[in-house]
Protein backbone atom coordinates (compact mmCIF):
# COMPACT_ATOMS: atom_id res chain seq x y z
CA UNK A 1 0.00 0.00 0.00
CA UNK A 2 1.81 3.10 -1.59
CA UNK A 3 0.45 6.48 -1.19
CA UNK A 4 -0.36 7.81 -4.64
CA UNK A 5 -2.42 10.35 -6.59
CA UNK A 6 -2.31 13.84 -5.89
CA UNK A 7 1.00 15.42 -4.15
CA UNK A 8 -1.20 17.79 -1.98
CA UNK A 9 -2.83 16.64 1.15
CA UNK A 10 -6.03 16.41 1.63
CA UNK A 11 -6.73 17.11 5.36
CA UNK A 12 -4.59 19.67 6.65
CA UNK A 13 -4.39 20.39 10.38
CA UNK A 14 -2.23 23.39 11.48
CA UNK A 15 -1.70 24.65 15.01
CA UNK A 16 -5.73 23.33 16.10
CA UNK A 17 -6.68 23.87 19.67
CA UNK A 18 -10.30 23.19 21.69
CA UNK A 19 -10.60 23.74 24.87
CA UNK A 20 -14.02 22.38 26.38
CA UNK A 21 -15.03 24.07 28.86
CA UNK A 22 -11.38 24.36 31.05
CA UNK A 23 -10.33 21.45 29.44
CA UNK A 24 -7.51 21.45 26.76
CA UNK A 25 -8.71 18.64 24.64
CA UNK A 26 -6.45 19.52 21.38
CA UNK A 27 -3.45 21.00 21.91
CA UNK A 28 -1.63 22.83 18.77
CA UNK A 29 -2.27 19.59 16.55
CA UNK A 30 -0.37 19.92 13.36
CA UNK A 31 -1.42 16.84 10.85
CA UNK A 32 -1.42 15.85 7.11
CA UNK A 33 -3.53 13.24 5.85
CA UNK A 34 -2.86 12.28 2.59
CA UNK A 35 -4.98 11.38 -0.60
CA UNK A 36 -5.18 7.14 -0.44
CA UNK A 37 -3.84 7.14 3.05
CA UNK A 38 -4.90 5.17 6.13
CA UNK A 39 -4.25 6.92 8.88
CA UNK A 40 -5.05 5.09 12.51
CA UNK A 41 -5.00 6.99 15.64
CA UNK A 42 -4.72 5.53 18.95
CA UNK A 43 -4.07 6.01 22.52
CA UNK A 44 -6.19 6.05 25.60
CA UNK A 45 -9.44 7.35 26.39
CA UNK A 46 -9.91 11.07 26.75
CA UNK A 47 -6.58 11.59 24.92
CA UNK A 48 -8.25 13.51 22.00
CA UNK A 49 -8.75 11.20 19.25
CA UNK A 50 -12.38 11.18 18.65
CA UNK A 51 -13.07 15.18 19.18
CA UNK A 52 -10.12 15.38 16.61
CA UNK A 53 -11.45 12.62 13.96
CA UNK A 54 -14.91 14.70 14.94
CA UNK A 55 -13.53 18.64 13.89
CA UNK A 56 -12.52 17.26 9.99
CA UNK A 57 -16.05 17.46 9.19
CA UNK A 58 -16.46 20.25 11.92
CA UNK A 59 -19.31 18.48 14.30
CA UNK A 60 -16.95 19.66 16.87
CA UNK A 61 -15.65 23.59 16.49
CA UNK A 62 -12.34 24.41 16.86
CA UNK A 63 -11.13 27.71 19.17
CA UNK A 64 -8.40 28.22 16.93
CA UNK A 65 -6.17 27.22 14.16
CA UNK A 66 -6.86 26.09 10.32
CA UNK A 67 -8.47 22.95 8.93
CA UNK A 68 -7.64 22.66 5.28
CA UNK A 69 -9.85 20.02 3.50
CA UNK A 70 -9.22 19.39 -0.34
CA UNK A 71 -7.59 23.06 -0.55
CA UNK A 72 -10.26 24.48 0.95
CA UNK A 73 -10.66 26.34 4.94
CA UNK A 74 -13.51 24.27 6.28
CA UNK A 75 -16.71 26.62 5.91
CA UNK A 76 -18.12 28.05 9.36
CA UNK A 77 -21.53 26.98 8.65
CA UNK A 78 -24.70 26.97 6.13
CA UNK A 79 -24.57 25.37 2.36
CA UNK A 80 -21.02 25.33 1.80
CA UNK A 81 -20.45 23.68 5.38
CA UNK A 82 -23.44 20.90 4.45
CA UNK A 83 -21.52 20.45 1.03
CA UNK A 84 -17.73 19.89 2.63
CA UNK A 85 -19.74 17.45 4.90
CA UNK A 86 -21.35 15.31 2.27
CA UNK A 87 -18.08 14.90 0.54
CA UNK A 88 -16.72 13.44 3.88
CA UNK A 89 -18.16 10.48 5.00
CA UNK A 90 -18.52 9.55 8.41
CA UNK A 91 -19.00 6.22 10.62
CA UNK A 92 -20.12 6.43 14.35
CA UNK A 93 -19.58 4.41 17.54
CA UNK A 94 -23.11 4.18 17.55
CA UNK A 95 -23.55 3.29 14.00
CA UNK A 96 -26.71 6.35 13.82
CA UNK A 97 -28.65 4.65 11.42
CA UNK A 98 -32.06 6.46 11.12
CA UNK A 99 -34.25 4.87 12.91
CA UNK A 100 -37.54 5.29 10.79
CA UNK A 101 -36.20 4.29 7.40
CA UNK A 102 -35.57 1.12 6.13
CA UNK A 103 -31.69 -0.16 5.42
CA UNK A 104 -32.04 0.64 1.61
CA UNK A 105 -33.66 4.46 2.52
CA UNK A 106 -30.61 4.92 4.52
CA UNK A 107 -28.13 4.57 2.18
CA UNK A 108 -30.58 6.25 -0.63
CA UNK A 109 -31.31 9.26 1.64
CA UNK A 110 -28.16 11.69 1.16
CA UNK A 111 -27.66 10.85 -2.95
CA UNK A 112 -31.46 11.76 -3.10
CA UNK A 113 -31.65 14.48 -0.81
CA UNK A 114 -27.76 15.99 -1.32
CA UNK A 115 -26.72 14.93 -4.58
CA UNK A 116 -29.72 15.44 -6.26
CA UNK A 117 -30.35 11.85 -7.84
CA UNK A 118 -33.15 10.20 -9.05
CA UNK A 119 -34.79 7.07 -7.00
CA UNK A 120 -34.00 4.55 -9.46
CA UNK A 121 -30.48 5.31 -9.82
CA UNK A 122 -29.84 6.06 -5.84
CA UNK A 123 -32.11 2.65 -4.97
CA UNK A 124 -29.40 0.73 -7.64
CA UNK A 125 -26.26 2.41 -5.75
CA UNK A 126 -27.40 1.51 -2.88
CA UNK A 127 -28.24 -2.19 -3.22
CA UNK A 128 -24.34 -2.53 -4.89
CA UNK A 129 -22.79 -0.66 -2.22
CA UNK A 130 -25.20 -3.38 0.75
CA UNK A 131 -24.29 -5.95 -1.82
CA UNK A 132 -20.51 -4.88 -1.09
CA UNK A 133 -20.76 -4.79 2.86
CA UNK A 134 -23.15 -8.43 2.36
CA UNK A 135 -26.29 -6.56 3.77
CA UNK A 136 -28.96 -7.05 0.63
CA UNK A 137 -30.64 -8.89 1.79
CA UNK A 138 -32.06 -7.14 4.87
CA UNK A 139 -32.76 -3.72 2.62
CA UNK A 140 -36.15 -3.63 3.53
CA UNK A 141 -35.92 -4.29 7.51
CA UNK A 142 -35.05 -1.29 9.85
CA UNK A 143 -32.28 -0.65 12.01
CA UNK A 144 -33.39 -2.29 14.91
CA UNK A 145 -33.98 -5.41 13.03
CA UNK A 146 -29.85 -5.92 12.49
CA UNK A 147 -27.31 -6.87 14.48
CA UNK A 148 -25.00 -4.19 15.64
CA UNK A 149 -22.45 -5.52 13.27
CA UNK A 150 -24.49 -4.92 10.19
CA UNK A 151 -25.83 -1.80 11.26
CA UNK A 152 -22.35 -0.59 11.16
CA UNK A 153 -21.72 -2.17 7.53
CA UNK A 154 -24.78 -0.52 6.37
CA UNK A 155 -23.46 2.74 8.14
CA UNK A 156 -20.05 2.23 6.23
CA UNK A 157 -22.49 1.83 3.15
CA UNK A 158 -23.92 4.63 3.49
CA UNK A 159 -21.30 6.98 3.76
CA UNK A 160 -19.75 5.31 0.52
CA UNK A 161 -23.24 6.45 -1.10
CA UNK A 162 -21.99 9.75 -1.13
CA UNK A 163 -19.22 9.21 -2.96
CA UNK A 164 -17.04 10.67 -0.34
CA UNK A 165 -13.16 12.07 -0.69
CA UNK A 166 -12.62 10.62 2.91
CA UNK A 167 -14.05 8.16 5.40
CA UNK A 168 -14.26 9.10 9.41
CA UNK A 169 -14.10 6.31 11.46
CA UNK A 170 -14.69 7.00 15.07
CA UNK A 171 -14.20 4.27 17.33
CA UNK A 172 -16.32 2.08 14.60
CA UNK A 173 -16.22 -1.34 16.49
CA UNK A 174 -16.06 -0.27 20.09
CA UNK A 175 -19.78 -0.97 20.25
CA UNK A 176 -20.05 -4.40 18.82
CA UNK A 177 -20.37 -7.71 20.87
CA UNK A 178 -16.63 -9.25 19.91
CA UNK A 179 -18.08 -11.96 17.48
CA UNK A 180 -18.71 -8.62 15.15
CA UNK A 181 -16.00 -6.60 15.00
CA UNK A 182 -14.29 -8.95 12.43
CA UNK A 183 -17.33 -8.57 10.01
CA UNK A 184 -16.80 -4.48 10.18
CA UNK A 185 -12.75 -4.22 9.80
CA UNK A 186 -13.04 -6.76 7.11
CA UNK A 187 -15.44 -4.12 5.44
CA UNK A 188 -13.23 -1.67 6.44
CA UNK A 189 -9.73 -3.68 5.11
CA UNK A 190 -11.73 -3.70 1.61
CA UNK A 191 -12.05 -0.51 1.68
CA UNK A 192 -8.23 0.76 2.43
CA UNK A 193 -7.16 -1.56 0.09
CA UNK A 194 -9.33 -0.12 -2.80
CA UNK A 195 -7.72 3.31 -1.92
CA UNK A 196 -9.99 5.04 0.09
CA UNK A 197 -8.62 7.87 2.11
CA UNK A 198 -9.39 7.17 5.66
CA UNK A 199 -8.88 8.52 9.17
CA UNK A 200 -9.63 5.30 11.96
CA UNK A 201 -9.62 6.08 15.84
CA UNK A 202 -9.41 2.46 16.87
CA UNK A 203 -8.58 -0.13 19.28
CA UNK A 204 -8.33 -2.78 16.93
CA UNK A 205 -4.05 -2.67 16.93
CA UNK A 206 -4.80 -5.96 14.33
CA UNK A 207 -6.57 -3.14 12.17
CA UNK A 208 -3.87 -0.70 12.06
CA UNK A 209 -1.14 -3.35 11.53
CA UNK A 210 -2.48 -4.53 8.92
CA UNK A 211 -4.19 -1.76 7.07
CA UNK A 212 -2.49 1.48 8.19
CA UNK A 213 -0.20 3.46 6.84
CA UNK A 214 0.49 5.88 9.07
CA UNK A 215 -0.09 5.20 13.26
CA UNK A 216 -0.87 8.56 15.21
CA UNK A 217 -0.47 8.12 19.03
CA UNK A 218 -2.52 10.75 20.99
CA UNK A 219 -2.62 11.70 24.58
CA UNK A 220 -3.72 14.22 26.84
CA UNK A 221 -4.97 15.68 23.68
CA UNK A 222 -1.21 16.24 22.14
CA UNK A 223 0.07 13.62 19.14
CA UNK A 224 3.03 12.18 20.92
CA UNK A 225 4.21 10.39 18.09
CA UNK A 226 3.89 9.39 14.93
CA UNK A 227 5.33 6.25 12.67
CA UNK A 228 4.69 3.69 10.24
CA UNK A 229 2.73 0.37 11.96
CA UNK A 230 5.59 -1.71 12.32
CA UNK A 231 7.99 1.09 13.64
CA UNK A 232 5.57 1.92 15.79
CA UNK A 233 4.49 -1.21 16.92
CA UNK A 234 7.83 -2.78 17.59
CA UNK A 235 9.85 0.38 18.21
CA UNK A 236 7.88 3.41 19.78
CA UNK A 237 10.02 6.60 20.64
CA UNK A 238 8.19 7.86 23.43
CA UNK A 239 7.69 6.39 26.93
CA UNK A 240 4.11 7.28 26.94
CA UNK A 241 3.43 5.45 23.76
CA UNK A 242 5.96 2.44 25.31
CA UNK A 243 3.75 2.53 28.35
CA UNK A 244 0.51 2.21 26.36
CA UNK A 245 1.55 -0.68 24.29
CA UNK A 246 3.03 -2.41 26.95
CA UNK A 247 -0.39 -2.32 28.79
CA UNK A 248 -2.38 -3.07 25.51
CA UNK A 249 -0.39 -5.84 23.85
CA UNK A 250 0.64 -8.41 26.73
CA UNK A 251 -2.83 -9.61 26.70
CA UNK B 1 -85.67 14.59 28.05
CA UNK B 2 -88.55 16.71 26.29
CA UNK B 3 -86.15 19.83 26.97
CA UNK B 4 -83.20 17.76 25.05
CA UNK B 5 -85.15 16.69 21.75
CA UNK B 6 -86.84 20.22 21.55
CA UNK B 7 -83.31 22.18 21.89
CA UNK B 8 -81.81 19.18 20.21
CA UNK B 9 -81.52 21.15 16.73
CA UNK B 10 -80.45 24.17 17.66
CA UNK B 11 -77.77 22.70 19.64
CA UNK B 12 -76.75 20.42 17.15
CA UNK B 13 -76.44 23.28 14.74
CA UNK B 14 -73.98 24.99 17.56
CA UNK B 15 -72.15 21.88 18.21
CA UNK B 16 -71.62 21.61 14.88
CA UNK B 17 -69.73 24.73 14.97
CA UNK B 18 -67.71 24.21 17.50
CA UNK B 19 -66.42 20.89 15.52
CA UNK B 20 -65.78 22.97 12.67
CA UNK B 21 -63.47 25.90 14.70
CA UNK B 22 -62.14 22.43 15.85
CA UNK B 23 -61.13 21.21 12.44
CA UNK B 24 -59.47 24.35 11.61
CA UNK B 25 -57.97 24.77 14.50
CA UNK B 26 -56.07 21.63 14.70
CA UNK B 27 -55.04 21.83 11.60
CA UNK B 28 -53.64 25.71 11.73
CA UNK B 29 -51.93 24.60 15.38
CA UNK B 30 -49.94 21.59 13.97
CA UNK B 31 -48.78 23.49 11.34
CA UNK B 32 -48.00 26.75 13.58
CA UNK B 33 -46.59 24.45 16.29
CA UNK B 34 -44.00 22.97 14.30
CA UNK B 35 -43.01 26.24 12.85
CA UNK B 36 -42.35 27.46 15.97
CA UNK B 37 -40.61 24.28 17.05
CA UNK B 38 -38.98 24.58 14.57
CA UNK B 39 -37.55 28.06 15.43
CA UNK B 40 -37.08 27.28 18.98
CA UNK B 41 -34.19 24.95 18.13
CA UNK B 42 -32.81 26.35 15.21
CA UNK B 43 -29.59 27.50 15.23
CA UNK B 44 -30.29 31.27 14.87
CA UNK B 45 -30.34 33.08 18.04
CA UNK B 46 -33.32 35.78 17.46
CA UNK B 47 -35.60 32.79 15.96
CA UNK B 48 -34.98 31.15 19.09
CA UNK B 49 -35.63 34.02 21.47
CA UNK B 50 -38.74 34.85 19.34
CA UNK B 51 -39.85 31.23 19.32
CA UNK B 52 -39.42 30.74 23.12
CA UNK B 53 -40.92 34.67 23.71
CA UNK B 54 -43.82 33.64 21.80
CA UNK B 55 -44.73 30.63 23.26
CA UNK B 56 -43.96 31.54 27.24
CA UNK B 57 -46.46 34.92 26.54
CA UNK B 58 -49.20 32.59 24.91
CA UNK B 59 -49.16 29.98 26.81
CA UNK B 60 -49.12 31.51 29.85
CA UNK B 61 -52.03 33.57 28.52
CA UNK B 62 -55.79 32.81 29.77
CA UNK B 63 -57.24 31.87 26.25
CA UNK B 64 -60.74 34.19 27.44
CA UNK B 65 -58.31 37.16 27.02
CA UNK B 66 -56.31 35.74 23.46
CA UNK B 67 -59.81 34.97 22.12
CA UNK B 68 -61.06 38.60 23.43
CA UNK B 69 -57.85 40.34 22.36
CA UNK B 70 -57.84 38.71 18.88
CA UNK B 71 -61.63 40.12 18.24
CA UNK B 72 -61.23 43.43 20.69
CA UNK B 73 -57.85 44.23 19.62
CA UNK B 74 -57.08 42.65 16.51
CA UNK B 75 -60.72 42.87 14.51
CA UNK B 76 -61.80 45.35 15.87
CA UNK B 77 -59.12 48.45 16.68
CA UNK B 78 -56.42 47.22 14.46
CA UNK B 79 -59.43 46.12 11.65
CA UNK B 80 -58.10 42.56 11.12
CA UNK B 81 -60.79 41.69 9.01
CA UNK B 82 -61.30 37.85 7.55
CA UNK B 83 -64.90 38.43 6.20
CA UNK B 84 -67.82 40.85 5.83
CA UNK B 85 -70.32 38.34 6.90
CA UNK B 86 -69.84 39.19 10.79
CA UNK B 87 -70.44 35.66 11.99
CA UNK B 88 -68.06 34.49 9.31
CA UNK B 89 -65.75 36.92 10.83
CA UNK B 90 -65.76 35.86 14.03
CA UNK B 91 -65.64 32.49 13.19
CA UNK B 92 -62.17 33.06 11.90
CA UNK B 93 -61.37 35.26 14.37
CA UNK B 94 -61.69 32.54 17.12
CA UNK B 95 -60.24 30.07 14.70
CA UNK B 96 -57.27 32.69 14.74
CA UNK B 97 -56.89 32.88 18.56
CA UNK B 98 -57.35 29.16 19.52
CA UNK B 99 -55.01 27.99 17.04
CA UNK B 100 -52.73 30.74 18.10
CA UNK B 101 -53.22 29.13 21.98
CA UNK B 102 -52.75 25.82 21.04
CA UNK B 103 -50.16 25.99 18.87
CA UNK B 104 -47.54 27.00 21.93
CA UNK B 105 -48.87 23.77 23.31
CA UNK B 106 -48.00 21.76 20.35
CA UNK B 107 -44.52 23.42 20.42
CA UNK B 108 -43.67 22.25 23.64
CA UNK B 109 -45.39 18.88 22.95
CA UNK B 110 -42.88 18.86 19.87
CA UNK B 111 -40.12 20.09 21.64
CA UNK B 112 -40.22 17.05 24.18
CA UNK B 113 -40.56 14.70 21.35
CA UNK B 114 -37.27 16.36 20.10
CA UNK B 115 -35.60 15.38 23.16
CA UNK B 116 -36.42 11.96 22.89
CA UNK B 117 -34.27 11.32 19.66
CA UNK B 118 -30.46 10.57 20.11
CA UNK B 119 -28.16 13.18 19.21
CA UNK B 120 -26.48 11.02 17.07
CA UNK B 121 -29.28 10.98 14.70
CA UNK B 122 -29.02 14.62 13.96
CA UNK B 123 -25.28 14.09 13.70
CA UNK B 124 -25.19 11.51 11.10
CA UNK B 125 -28.02 13.57 9.12
CA UNK B 126 -25.19 16.51 8.89
CA UNK B 127 -22.57 14.21 8.59
CA UNK B 128 -23.99 13.43 5.03
CA UNK B 129 -24.51 16.43 4.07
CA UNK B 130 -27.79 17.43 4.67
CA UNK B 131 -28.70 21.22 6.02
CA UNK B 132 -30.27 22.11 9.27
CA UNK B 133 -33.61 22.32 7.84
CA UNK B 134 -33.51 18.81 6.18
CA UNK B 135 -32.01 17.38 9.24
CA UNK B 136 -35.16 18.42 11.39
CA UNK B 137 -37.58 18.03 8.61
CA UNK B 138 -36.13 14.36 7.42
CA UNK B 139 -34.91 12.66 10.15
CA UNK B 140 -35.32 14.61 13.59
CA UNK B 141 -39.52 15.91 13.71
CA UNK B 142 -40.49 12.82 11.93
CA UNK B 143 -39.07 10.70 14.87
CA UNK B 144 -40.35 13.44 17.13
CA UNK B 145 -43.92 13.48 16.10
CA UNK B 146 -44.10 9.54 16.71
CA UNK B 147 -42.78 10.17 20.07
CA UNK B 148 -45.54 12.63 21.25
CA UNK B 149 -48.40 11.42 19.59
CA UNK B 150 -50.73 10.21 22.74
CA UNK B 151 -49.68 13.69 24.04
CA UNK B 152 -50.52 15.79 21.27
CA UNK B 153 -53.75 14.11 21.39
CA UNK B 154 -54.07 15.20 24.51
CA UNK B 155 -53.02 18.78 23.04
CA UNK B 156 -55.73 17.88 20.70
CA UNK B 157 -58.69 16.86 23.51
CA UNK B 158 -57.86 20.36 25.60
CA UNK B 159 -58.14 22.34 22.44
CA UNK B 160 -61.56 20.59 21.72
CA UNK B 161 -62.94 21.36 24.64
CA UNK B 162 -61.87 25.05 24.65
CA UNK B 163 -64.03 25.70 21.36
CA UNK B 164 -66.78 26.38 24.06
CA UNK B 165 -64.67 29.56 25.12
CA UNK B 166 -65.49 30.98 21.92
CA UNK B 167 -67.78 33.27 23.12
CA UNK B 168 -64.75 35.43 24.40
CA UNK B 169 -64.12 35.99 21.05
CA UNK B 170 -67.47 37.28 19.67
CA UNK B 171 -68.77 33.95 18.27
CA UNK B 172 -71.75 32.03 18.84
CA UNK B 173 -72.00 34.95 21.43
CA UNK B 174 -76.24 34.86 20.24
CA UNK B 175 -76.64 31.12 20.47
CA UNK B 176 -74.87 31.43 24.32
CA UNK B 177 -76.93 34.14 25.20
CA UNK B 178 -80.13 31.83 23.81
CA UNK B 179 -78.96 29.27 25.57
CA UNK B 180 -79.00 31.09 28.68
CA UNK B 181 -82.16 32.72 28.76
CA UNK B 182 -83.44 28.81 27.60
CA UNK B 183 -82.09 27.65 30.81
CA UNK B 184 -83.59 30.58 32.87
CA UNK B 185 -86.82 29.83 31.77
CA UNK B 186 -86.55 26.42 31.31
CA UNK B 187 -85.04 25.65 34.96
CA UNK B 188 -81.67 24.08 34.59
CA UNK B 189 -81.80 21.57 32.27
CA UNK B 190 -79.72 17.74 33.25
CA UNK B 191 -80.53 16.42 30.29
CA UNK B 192 -79.29 19.04 27.62
CA UNK B 193 -76.05 19.65 30.10
CA UNK B 194 -75.43 15.92 29.51
CA UNK B 195 -76.40 15.48 26.14
CA UNK B 196 -73.27 18.25 25.70
CA UNK B 197 -70.64 16.16 27.75
CA UNK B 198 -71.43 13.18 25.64
CA UNK B 199 -71.11 15.03 22.07
CA UNK B 200 -67.91 16.19 23.04
CA UNK B 201 -66.68 13.07 24.60
CA UNK B 202 -67.95 10.97 21.72
CA UNK B 203 -65.41 13.75 19.88
CA UNK B 204 -62.59 13.54 22.31
CA UNK B 205 -62.74 9.86 24.03
CA UNK B 206 -62.24 8.62 20.12
CA UNK B 207 -59.01 11.04 19.59
CA UNK B 208 -57.55 9.67 22.76
CA UNK B 209 -57.58 5.84 21.67
CA UNK B 210 -56.91 6.86 18.28
CA UNK B 211 -53.68 8.31 19.18
CA UNK B 212 -52.69 5.92 22.05
CA UNK B 213 -52.67 2.99 18.64
CA UNK B 214 -50.92 5.03 16.57
CA UNK B 215 -48.25 6.03 19.06
CA UNK B 216 -47.80 2.22 19.51
CA UNK B 217 -47.96 1.73 15.62
CA UNK B 218 -45.52 4.39 14.83
CA UNK B 219 -43.02 3.77 17.80
CA UNK B 220 -39.63 4.05 16.19
CA UNK B 221 -37.69 0.90 17.61
CA UNK B 222 -34.29 1.97 18.53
Amino acid sequence: MTENGDATPLVQLENVNKHFGTLHVLKNINLTVSRGEVLVVIGPSGGGKSTLCRTINRLETINDGKIIFDGQVLPDEGKALARLRSDVGMVFQSFNLFAHKTIRENVTLGPMKVRGKARDAANQRAMELLERVGIAAQADKYPAQLSGGQQQRVAIARALAMDPKMILFDEPTSALDPEMVQEVLDVMIGLARDGMTMMVVTHEMGFARRAANRVVFMAEGQIVEENTPDEFFTNAQTDRARDFLSKILTH
Amino acid sequence: MDELIKYAPDLGLGFLENVKLSLVAAVASLILGTVLVAMRVSPTPVLRAAGTIYVNVVRNTPLTLVLAFSALGLSDQLGLVFSDVPLTNSFWIVAMGLSVYTAAFVCEALRAGINTVNMGQAEAARAIGLTFMQSLTLIVLPQAFRAVVAPLGSVMIAMIKNTTVATAGGFLADSAAVMKITFDTTGASIPIFLGIVVAFMVLTMPIGFFTGWLSRRLAVAR
